[in-house]
């Protein structure tokens, strides 16, 4: 297991180190210059060359990047052109915020999913199976952005329930993470009824209700148990499809996040900052395959990586 | 003594072809909702190619005296801020959603399946860099991909068939290369190889069309994917021109007027849910009849 840990571990250092690479040169064929962003509508010839420098953005291309890849070694993510601000420092609440979203979005679309998915396994080809499918697959073809729209109509400024926007307290989380989540609750759904159907054939199932078993305690101790562990990866799996989705969900619910940071960066062009959460989200999505993959494994001695 | 006539004049494979189309029919309507939604896809199909003839109203002249009206006999979806006539809108709006999920899939899907081809079938250097250049595309999350491609080439639709695309490629070269691997070791294509037959022919003629099943089930649950990702995108400002009738533009648009004419949002949401949803249900149905296997 140590092994395969570190195997694994050294096996990302590359795809890191690329994924740096592309970000920081695709970043640099953008069209227009970002010096004359940062010096301001009015700055004069001399004073871009000036602010050019400062930005070290007179170098050659590979030695902006050695010095770029030196600072953020070191942690330093650098300026933004925008407000002048070291980005770390604008990073420092807006990632927490989008972490409490990501991961309520995530722990509810993990109740409700297996919740749904284990009825509609249960009660396989009667209604209850047929509304919680047809919840299912509305779930994952529904845009998000407009679901959120919809709830907050209804449950904002309606019923007055929740804050239409920002964070203020844990009830400005709701709505967003109902939104963010949905897709994921229905993937979740539909996975944990397949699992589930494939689990209850098995031989053990069957000894269960043989020895006298209730059918809630055959399919709550003996089948769900089995059934979790591909669930629980797909979960993992799909984090990246929420950190893409929480653009979109701070979008629609002004929250001052790292995706809404992005969709204003990219607005004012201010590509130290796009480079820095693109490559932030990068790295969080591939750290979470790894943990989910290092899960995989502790949970289900079958798998063996190394053979 | 005729069928051996038969086999040697080759035409057991045309027979064979035409029964193998008449099981898939006997069974693709069984799978009843995925043979509805199918018809539903048809019809958007319909209204894309003539929409700008059926539409009852020009999508994009603005009427002053009419903003925002609710639905009526005369503008059945109502009308926009700009007084232009939702239905129109929409209708002409189908043709930019399916062309552009349509070609952004197309394009991942031909590449994908190239990449994926080449990678299973030679193996060794090729196989490892073109699944570790997947790996490093796979780092990405794919709206958050689209997004940056979007933010490097600028705002617009081929821009977004583009991003689109790129973020589909790494699938389609996995699936492909997964097929490619199990088909290459079976009879046919070693007798192929025995007899001479180039690399490239035993790789597009007889590996190929092992891989299509698969292909033609992930391709319809990717174009549900990619109209989503589209029209998040043009929601965002990244994608189509805020007037242009496409239906992320407009719910986007309409947003600050869903407190006082909701029809404004509510309708061209229903009209992306419904689509996606099509696709997805006939994704579902094709899945159960030509790929089984990858149910789970």
């Amino acid at each position: 297991m140590f092994r395969y840990i570190v195997k694994r571990l050294i096996e990302i250092i590359p795809i890191i180190f690329v994924v740096s690479l592309l970000i920081f040169f695709f970043i640099h064929l953008v069209p227009g210059d970002p010096v004359r962003l940062a010096a301001g509508k009015e700055a004069t010839l001399e004073e871009i060359e000036r602010v050019r420098q400062e930005l070290g953005l007179d170098k050659p291309l590979l030695t902006q990047y050695i010095n770029y890849m030196q600072n953020l070694l070191t942690g330093n993510l650098g300026h933004s052109l925008k407000t002048g601000l070291p980005i770390s420092d604008m990073f420092e609440n807006r990632f927490s915020v989008t972490m409490t979203l990501t991961f309520m979005s995530l722990g509810w679309a993990l109740v409700l999913g297996l919740l749904i998915g284990t009825i509609s396994a249960v009660f396989r080809n009667k209604w209850p199976d047929y509304v919680g499918m047809l919840t299912a697959i509305s779930g994952i073809s529904l845009p998000g952005f407009w679901l959120g729209l919809i709830l907050i109509q209804v449950f904002s400024v309606t019923l007055g329930w929740f804050p239409t926007g920002g964070v203020d307290s844990w009830k400005s989380y709701v709505l967003p993470s109902l939104t963010l989540g949905a897709g994921i609750m229905s993937m979740l759904a539909r996975f944990t009824r397949s699992s589930l159907l494939e689990t209850l054939k098995e031989d053990f199932i069957r000894t269960g209700r043989a020895k006298g078993l209730k059918e809630s305690v055959v399919v709550r101790k003996h089948a769900l148990k089995n059934s979790m562990i591909p669930v629980v990866t797909i979960a993992g799996l799909q984090f990246g499809f929420l950190l893409g989705g929480s653009v979109v969900v701070e979008t629609v619910f002004s929250i001052p996040g790292m995706g809404r940071l992005l969709i204003d960066s990219i607005a004012f062009r201010d590509y130290p900052v796009v480079q820095a959460v693109i490559l932030l989200f990068s790295l969080e999505f591939i750290l979470v395959n790894l943990l989910v993959d290092i899960l995989y494994k502790a949970l289900n001695p079958k798998i063996r990586y190394d053979s | 003594m005729e069928v051996v006539k038969e086999i040697g004049h080759n035409v057991v494979v045309p027979t064979e072809k035409k029964s193998r189309a008449r099981e898939f029919w006997k069974k693709w309507k069984k799978q009843k909702t995925a043979f509805w939604a199918g018809f539903f896809i048809l019809f958007l199909f319909v209204i894309a190619l003539f929409g700008p003839w059926i539409a009852p109203y020009d999508p994009y002249e603005p009427n002053y005296d009419v903003t925002l009206q609710t639905p009526s006999i005369e503008h059945w979806a109502g009308t926009d801020e700009y007084g232009r006539d939702i239905l129109s809108r929409i209708i002409v709006g189908t043709g930019i959603s399916l062309g552009v999920s349509f070609s952004s899939v197309l394009v991942g899907a031909v590449v994908g399946t190239i990449l994926g081809l080449i990678s299973g079938y030679y193996g060794g250097w090729m196989d490892r860099l073109i699944m570790r250049w997947s790996d490093v595309m796979f780092a990405f999350p794919d709206l958050l991909l689209a997004i940056a491609i979007v933010a490097i080439l600028g705002p617009g639709l081929t821009n977004v068939v583009v991003a689109v695309a790129v973020f589909s490629i790494p699938s389609f070269a996995r699936l492909i290369r997964g097929n490619t691997l199990a088909a290459k070791e079976a009879v046919f294509v070693e007798a192929a190889r025995s007899m001479g037959a180039k690399s490239s022919r035993i790789m597009f003629r007889h590996i190929f069309p092992e891989t299509v099943s698969s292909m033609i089930v992930f391709f319809s649950m990717r174009i549900g994917t990619s109209i989503l990702a589209a029209s998040s995108l043009s929601f965002l400002g990244l994608g189509a021109a805020p007037e242009s009738p496409d239906w992320g533009a407009m719910l986007s648009m309409g947003r600050d007027y869903l407190a006082t004419s909701p029809h404004v949002v509510i309708i061209p949401g229903i009209a992306i849910f419904l689509t996606v949803l099509a696709f997805n249900l006939v994704g579902d149905g094709l899945r159960d009849i030509l790929d089984p296997k990858t149910k789970n």
